[in-house]
């Protein structure tokens, strides 16, 4: 069975590539992948991210549980609208989920989950908060659209409420404002600044037209995994899964240590690994032949396999193939190779992102 | 929905092949094999003199999405290659059957062309595909 979002007939309607993804039928390009990733670093692009649940917990109890149950610590957030990362962890320190979760007041946090592990991550979630004071609720009526770009301000504000449009301006990055049932936070997926809009679903349809109107490119998911991966952003289920600590996945920065008696989920698996030593690290790679990285593709050391790509692909903006990889963490980055159909091509270390708004951060050898 | 010119001949494996009237081939991929794909990004393409056994994997064209063997769809030997492809792969995108040619083959058997699909033959086997 597949799921199709409000949004589903304006794919159609403007000519997508649909593809199903994560148990849902979903645009993959309008035409050209390339040039949605281009308007996005140069202009404006817009994303249908309905897939994605958004799950609410409201109770006096909301925080607490949160606490327990993320890597990341929500008394981190002390204003209301306030964005954090985080991954959702099993005991064993796997990754189950990679997540968003907003404070939208004292006893009302907001997470946005990922499509594909939406209903295995609810399950996880109301078994751990049985016998707690906690409403959970998940937010079928909410469509969700990604307007991402140096533009995406200047053409997307227009189209939001009239009521919303001066708090949404000022918004600093990774924080949100809500007006009735629109939501709408300062963030993204791609690197470049936007906005991720909660939006009631009977009235996305007219939203995603007035931002075409405005000249906002509708974007489909494959410019939406190259523009992450230039951002060097996880994509999780490739990245990172059950099977995999987040200090194995370049995650480390989002895991809360302090305060020490903070007894997450998941915690006492990360530190015996921290204690013994983490044995993967996770870098950027770039191919400076000609050539594109794929998912799964070996990393060498001299003769000896070192890593494995978890995700690869094409990097329009640099005009190079570009991956995240984990590798071995004793081994050198000098003279790392990939194997392509048979030929071992040399591999630079970078340490991600690569890109950031609309810029190479990366230094390539002419 | 793709185009699939009357005047060429195909493989089930979506190189088209253009009779050049004198002995030689011109080689592409179809309109369909292109958009499936969606952006190209890289081609490889064969060695000039090289000598192909038909079927034989001869080139490479990477896009956005995966990357794909293209086949020698009749033996013979490659007289030359489409070097404007490595600066713009993206040609095979826009105009698959002219700016987006990969190579031409001198044939060893004139008669083997006849054996190729046209292009009613072809599109009903991508009709087929997609059902």
């Amino acid at each position: 069975m597949t799921n199709k979002t409000i949004l589903n007939a304006e794919h159609r309607h403007r000519g997508a590539r649909m593809v199903p993804f994560g148990g849902w039928d979903m645009p993959l390009h309008y035409g050209s992948q390339i040039e949605e990733h281009h308007a996005v670093r140069r202009d404006a692009g817009m994303f249908d991210v309905s897939h994605m649940r958004v799950i609410d917990l409201v109770g006096a109890d909301a925080r607490g549980f949160l606490r327990r149950l993320l890597a990341n610590d929500v008394a981190r957030l002390t204003t209301a609208g306030k964005a954090l990362y985080s991954c959702m962890l099993n005991p064993d320190g796997g990754v189950i989920d990679d997540l968003i979760v907003y404070h939208v007041d004292d006893t009302w946090y907001r997470m946005v989950v990922n499509a594909a592990t939406a209903d295995s991550d609810l399950g996880w979630i109301e078994r751990e908060a049985e016998g707690r004071n906690l409403e959970i609720t998940v937010r079928n009526d909410l469509a969700m659209i990604a307007v991402q770009g140096p533009l995406a301000r200047e053409k997307g504000l227009p189209c939001l409420p009239a009521g919303l449009r001066g708090e949404v301006g000022g918004l600093k990055p990774f924080h949100a404002a809500h007006h009735n049932e629109w939501y709408v936070a300062r963030n993204g997926y791609t690197g470049e600044d936007g906005f991720e809009i909660m939006v009631p679903a009977a009235e996305a349809s007219s939203l995603w037209q007035c931002l075409a109107a405005a000249g906002v490119t509708p974007c489909g998911l494959g410019a939406r995994d190259t523009l992450r991966l230039e951002a060097g952003m996880n994509l999780y289920g490739t990245d990172m899964d059950e099977g995999i600590s987040p200090l194995e996945s370049g995650l480390g920065w989002t895991i809360a240590w302090e305060p020490g008696d903070r007894n997450f989920i998941g915690r006492e698996a990360l530190e015996r690994q921290r204690e013994k030593g983490v044995e993967k690290r996770f870098v950027g790679l770039v191919l400076m032949d000609r050539g594109v990285l794929r998912n799964h593709l070996d990393v060498f050391s001299g003769d000896t396999r070192v890593g494995e790509i978890t995700s690869g692909g094409f990097a329009p903006t640099l005009g190079h193939s570009i991956a995240l990889a984990r590798v071995d963490a004793d081994a050198a980055s000098a003279g790392l190779t990939v194997d392509i159909r048979g030929r071992r091509l040399p591999l630079l270390v970078v340490k991600p992102p690569f890109v950031r708004h609309g810029k190479a951060t990366v230094e390539l050898p002419d | 929905m793709s185009n699939t010119p009357d005047s060429l001949r195909y493989t089930k494996s979506h190189e088209w092949v253009k009779d050049n009237g004198d002995g030689t081939v011109t080689v592409g991929i179809t309109d369909h094999a292109q958009e499936l794909l969606g952006d190209l990004v890289f081609v490889e393409l064969p060695e000039v003199g090289a000598s192909l056994d038909a079927g034989a994997e001869c080139a490479v064209v990477e896009s956005v999405k995966a990357a794909s063997d293209v086949y020698a769809p009749l033996a013979g030997e490659v007289i030359s290659v489409n070097e404007d492809l490595a600066a713009a792969p993206e040609s095979i995108n826009a105009d698959p059957y002219e700016g987006g040619w990969m190579f031409t083959l001198k044939i060893a058997d004139p008669g083997a062309l006849a054996g190729l699909m046209d292009a009613g033959a072809y599109t009903a086997t991508v009709e087929a595909e997609d059902h």
